[in-house]
């Protein structure tokens, strides 16, 4: 990339001698076709083993079908939801003070400090039926654990922060001054939400949400203990693939794990796609923060 | 009659509180009936061409249509989840202390559930065998074979696996009586095989996986189905089975839950499911399934599928599970003793 449009013979004093530059980018690069081109063309070349009619059978199963089902619903309840959630969170920090934020700002992390494992079984000890709140849920014909709602539950709390610590920054960055140059120049509470603070926190709400969509639809272990396994009923995408794969059904499992691999690989693509406005964003409002100073 | 077991709707609200609500309703057509079968790992197959015939049997006779769901994992485990809640409407699981667990702690069936079907509630039994690779390149033909030094053995862990356990008492009762009863001789003899162990699986399915599939390992302790089923699965040229001098009659349980099938009105269908093992049809299911059936015709039909063996039984060699259990499984019994991971 240095001398661009003459060459030059002789490299300047500043450049890394070009063995170092190769062994540099040749360890990159090994290590990335490593750890990851390498096992993400396996996911396909196994799910792709048995052919392609295979591949579009394992994936119309029944079974499979249920699966992806569940997991797209669970994601459509999780994401909106910790989206809300997010919003005010970080809305409440950024712009409030009051005792116990710093409380509240740990708080919000407990769920990526917790192995998902023991956030499953801490759902299994409070709902279970052996616990008094699980028994009451139950004697009133309420199914939490091992049923729908508690997989809803133990994602809603895996993916509680992600939305929240992405929005928190942004808000505290652009500040607060458009706001209150929109309540002055009349608008409402609702107005200047959705006119002012929401377009101005956009994208890193939409990262935050892709975020949250991800790791909603790739939860294992939380899930795993929640589950119960009930083929057809309670096996998100993830749990079916190890299902799968015990059942010796490698081809199928692979399947379905390349549609995971492809959600995220769009997941990265979006993210890619998202950081670049993030930050520009960013910036502009610092550029503008500092003319308004000057 | 039976009465109907509500289906879960899937349709929801956007509010997750609401959705939970919501979800344990729903409406039921038809005689519809959807019996929750939780089992333990190796029965996957044995169950799904079970639950099918089944189905066509019932629909015949009463003209119900009948789903049968399955969920598998260790043994233990899948106790400990319908100790939980998991609404199982029959268990089928590894091992009788398993469901007399379920007893203990949660008191979903009676405790003389064992006598309420033909064979001490077990239509099919097993037994602990060790698959090697073809060839058998390092030579293990009994237990002794285990415990020579850079042998790496693979079996699940005995905490959750039902089938794990059933290989602990295998390989205990085989060096007990080596060594005249001496038990602390034989704690170290099984002490020396756990060492041997690079994986403990949480399930027999996923030893089997570890042993078939990542190729780690020289020896599998199995049940006999799962290492049959893995020979016809991956083919004859791939493993070969070994029949120890001595092993272990295992007796794979099955009991309806009397607690949930009140509730889901389901009593009915779930004792029927269950005795239909003990059928003809379902006794040759099991053999295909490579069970040992119990029905005599069905068994010298497959005789040449099992072969004899001298085989320990846990009522008369252990004093049956209530004991066994607590002695050798519970906390700070004999494999807390001698098991120490990487130790």
């Amino acid at each position: 990339m240095a001398g661009q449009p003459q060459r030059e013979p002789k490299r300047p004093g500043t450049a890394d001698p070009p063995m170092v530059r190769i062994a540099l980018i040749a360890i990159a690069l090994a290590f990335l076709a490593l750890f990851l081109f390498i096992p993400v063309i396996a996911v396909f070349a196994e799910a792709l083993q048995k052919g392609i009619g295979a591949y579009f059978a394992a994936i119309a199963d029944p079974e499979a079908r249920a699966a992806i089902r569940l997991t797209l619903m669970t994601a459509a309840i999780a994401v909106p939801l910790n989206v809300t959630f997010g919003i005010a969170a970080s809305w409440a920090i950024a712009r409030f003070d009051f005792p116990g934020k710093q409380t509240l700002l740990t708080l919000i992390d407990i769920p990526f400090s917790v192995s998902p494992v023991i956030s499953g079984m801490l759902f299994v000890l409070l709902l279970g039926v052996r616990a008094p709140l699980g028994g009451f849920l139950a004697a009133h014909g309420i199914k939490v654990i091992f049923a729908e709602p508690g997989i809803v539950l133990a994602t809603i709390f895996v993916t509680f922060p992600l939305a929240a610590r992405e929005l928190i920054p942004i808000m505290q960055a652009v500040g607060s001054e458009e706001e209150e140059a929109a309540i002055v120049l009349g608008a409402g509470g609702w107005q200047m939400f959705f006119r002012v603070t929401l377009p101005n926190v956009k994208w890193g709400l939409l990262y935050g949400l892709v975020l949250c969509n991800a790791r909603a639809m790739g939860e294992f272990g939380a899930v795993s203990v929640v589950s119960g396994h009930i083929r057809g009923h309670t096996n998100t995408m993830p749990l079916y693939v190890e299902i799968l794969y015990n059942d010796y059904q490698f081809a199928a499992a692979f399947a379905v794990s390349s549609l995971l691999t492809l959600l995220a690989i769009a997941t990265l693509i979006a993210k890619r796609f998202l950081e670049r406005r993030v930050v520009p964003a960013k910036q502009e409002q610092d550029n503008l923060a500092v003319k308004v100073a000057a | 009659m039976f009465g109907r077991r509500l289906k879960l709707t899937h349709t929801l609200g956007a509010i997750a509180v609401a959705a939970s609500v919501v979800l344990g309703v729903g409406a039921a057509h038809g005689a519809q009936v959807t019996l929750l079968n939780v089992s333990y790992d190796p029965t996957r197959e044995l169950y799904e061409s079970i639950n099918a015939q089944f189905a066509k049997d019932w629909k015949a006779k009463t003209g119900d249509d009948v789903t049968i769901n399955q969920s598998h994992g260790g043994s233990g485990k899948q106790a400990r989840a319908v100790i939980d809640g998991l609404e199982a409407d029959v268990v089928t699981l590894g091992l009788a202390g398993d469901i007399d667990a379920i007893v203990e702690k949660a008191n979903l069936l009676p405790s003389n559930w064992q006598s309420r079907l033909p064979d001490n509630s077990c239509p099919y039994t097993s037994t602990i065998v060790l698959l090697v690779r073809k060839g058998n390149p390092k030579k293990i033909h009994d237990w002794d074979d285990l415990v020579k030094p850079g042998i790496s053995v693979i079996t699940p862990n005995p905490k959750a696996s039902g089938g794990a356990r059933w290989n602990f008492l295998a390989a205990w009762g085989y060096a007990l009586k080596r060594n005249g009863g001496d038990e602390a001789k034989a704690a170290a003899f099984v002490k020396v095989l756990y060492k041997n162990v690079p994986v403990l699986d949480s399930g027999a399915r996923g030893s089997t996986t570890t042993f078939v599939e990542r190729e780690i390992g020289d020896v599998l302790i199995a049940w006999e189905n799962e290492a049959r089923m893995a020979i016809k699965l991956f083919g004859a040229d791939k493993f070969e089975v070994v029949y120890p001098s001595l092993s272990i009659l295992a007796e794979p349980p099955v009991a309806w839950v009397d607690k949930v099938d009140r509730g889901h009105g389901t009593a009915a269908v779930s004792k029927a499911y269950l005795e239909f093992l003990y059928t003809p049809a379902g006794q040759e299911m099991i053999a295909q399934n490579f069970f040992r059936p119990r029905d005599k015709a069905v068994a010298a039909k497959y005789a040449s599928q099992f072969p004899s063996m001298s085989l320990l039984t846990i009522d008369s060699d252990f004093g049956g599970w209530k004991k066994a259990q607590p002695k050798f499984f519970g906390d700070g019994g004999v494999f807390d003793k001698i098991y120490q991971p990487g130790g």
